[in-house]
């Protein structure tokens, strides 16, 4: 990235100890990679919930009897193939291609609420089975763990729609392009966690051992 | 990515050698698409001999993260990106040790349990 703000004139030669900071967005990258990281720990510990109480259905539904594989097969789907939508808006978002940028972040906006509407209305159609949270340990765990993730791709797709806005209105200002920059790395962290959810909860359920 | 700016460390998620290009994400999304079907077909298969099934899921999942890293978040062992790499050691580091170590207190926990009947004779 060779852009205005990114460039430090006369480095060359300069050994490294006695060169300025680095440029602010390797920094503010540095530090949403911080906080990405901190958020997965915050979902390592309810990976580690749900694998203690997978099995303390108290009587109630198990996992084999509530999910269906072929919809977290298109969940994932959806979920991976914004996550490159993704990545191409990042890319049009580096080369200030605006509209390049409109057409990937729309289509991976329109993944995303695919899994969303998706997810909802498997949580729906659990609740009015009478599997909700309050059933048992189990499924507890269940709608904190998968429904922590969701509120995470919600947030995520509100962030998007605010960023469209701000190029709409701001231009690919620095701090606009630095922010979608940390979006993209957002969305990615998602899909990794998303990894672990169907890896665990909903195909580990399967051969009777989660976790 | 101009060779100044990457001896000043390097941000996660940009490309320092492919930048501007598709094909990376390309690559990463056919190596995860097939890592992902691979996932789905050893849970549904009776190929797969059952109790090594969690096994190969778990590797399965663990490639996959690891494919979703290089390829998408651009992360790599390179000397300009020694912080990158650390944190996400660390993080990884605490991960594992929230999810194993809670795992394995309580199924040494439940282990050691008295037998609930037992346990209402004693009461008695």
């Amino acid at each position: 990235m060779s852009a205005g703000e990114d460039t430090l004139p006369n480095s060359a030669g300069v050994p490294l100890s006695l060169r300025g900071p680095a440029p602010t967005r390797v920094i503010a990258g540095f530090g949403f990679w911080l906080f990405l990281l901190s958020d997965i720990i915050v979902f390592a510990a309810f990976f580690a919930t749900y694998a203690v109480l997978s099995n303390s259905t108290a009587g109630g539904p198990t996992g084999v009897e509530l999910f269906d594989k072929p919809r977290v097969f298109l969940e994932t789907m959806c979920l991976l193939a914004s996550s490159v939508t993704c990545g191409f808006g990042t890319i049009a978002n580096f080369r200030k291609d605006a509209r390049a940028l409109y057409f990937w972040m729309g289509i991976t906006f329109l993944l995303g609420l695919c899994f969303l509407s998706i997810e909802g209305r498997e949580f729906a159609s659990m609740v009015a089975l009478g599997a909700g949270p309050s059933h048992s340990a189990f499924l507890s765990a269940f709608f904190t763990l998968v429904g922590t993730h969701g509120l995470h791709v919600s947030l995520g797709l509100i962030w998007l729609i605010v960023m469209l806005l701000q190029v709409k209105t701001l231009g690919f200002e620095p701090m606009v392009t630095r922010r979608i920059y940390c979006f993209g790395l957002f969305w990615h962290a998602l899909d990794i966690v998303w990894i672990g959810v169907f890896t665990i909860v909903y195909l580990g359920a399967n051969s009777g051992h989660a976790g | 990515m101009d060779m100044q700016v990457e001896a000043q460390g390097h941000a996660p998620g940009v490309d320092p050698h492919e930048q501007h290009n598709e094909r990376g994400y390309l690559i990463g999304l056919g190596y995860a698409l097939a890592l992902t079907i691979a996932s789905f077909w050893a849970a549904t298969t009776s190929f797969v001999y059952a109790p090594a099934v969690p096994v190969l899921l778990a590797a399965l999942a663990i490639a996959q993260m690891g494919v979703h890293l290089a390829f998408f978040f651009h992360i790599s062992t390179a000397p300009d990106q020694t912080n990158n790499f650390l944190a996400l050691a660390f993080g990884l580091f605490v991960s594992g040790l929230i999810i194993f170590g809670s795992i394995l207190i309580m199924a040494h926990l439940n282990h050691h349990m008295m037998p609930p009947d037992q346990l209402m004779q004693m009461q008695r």
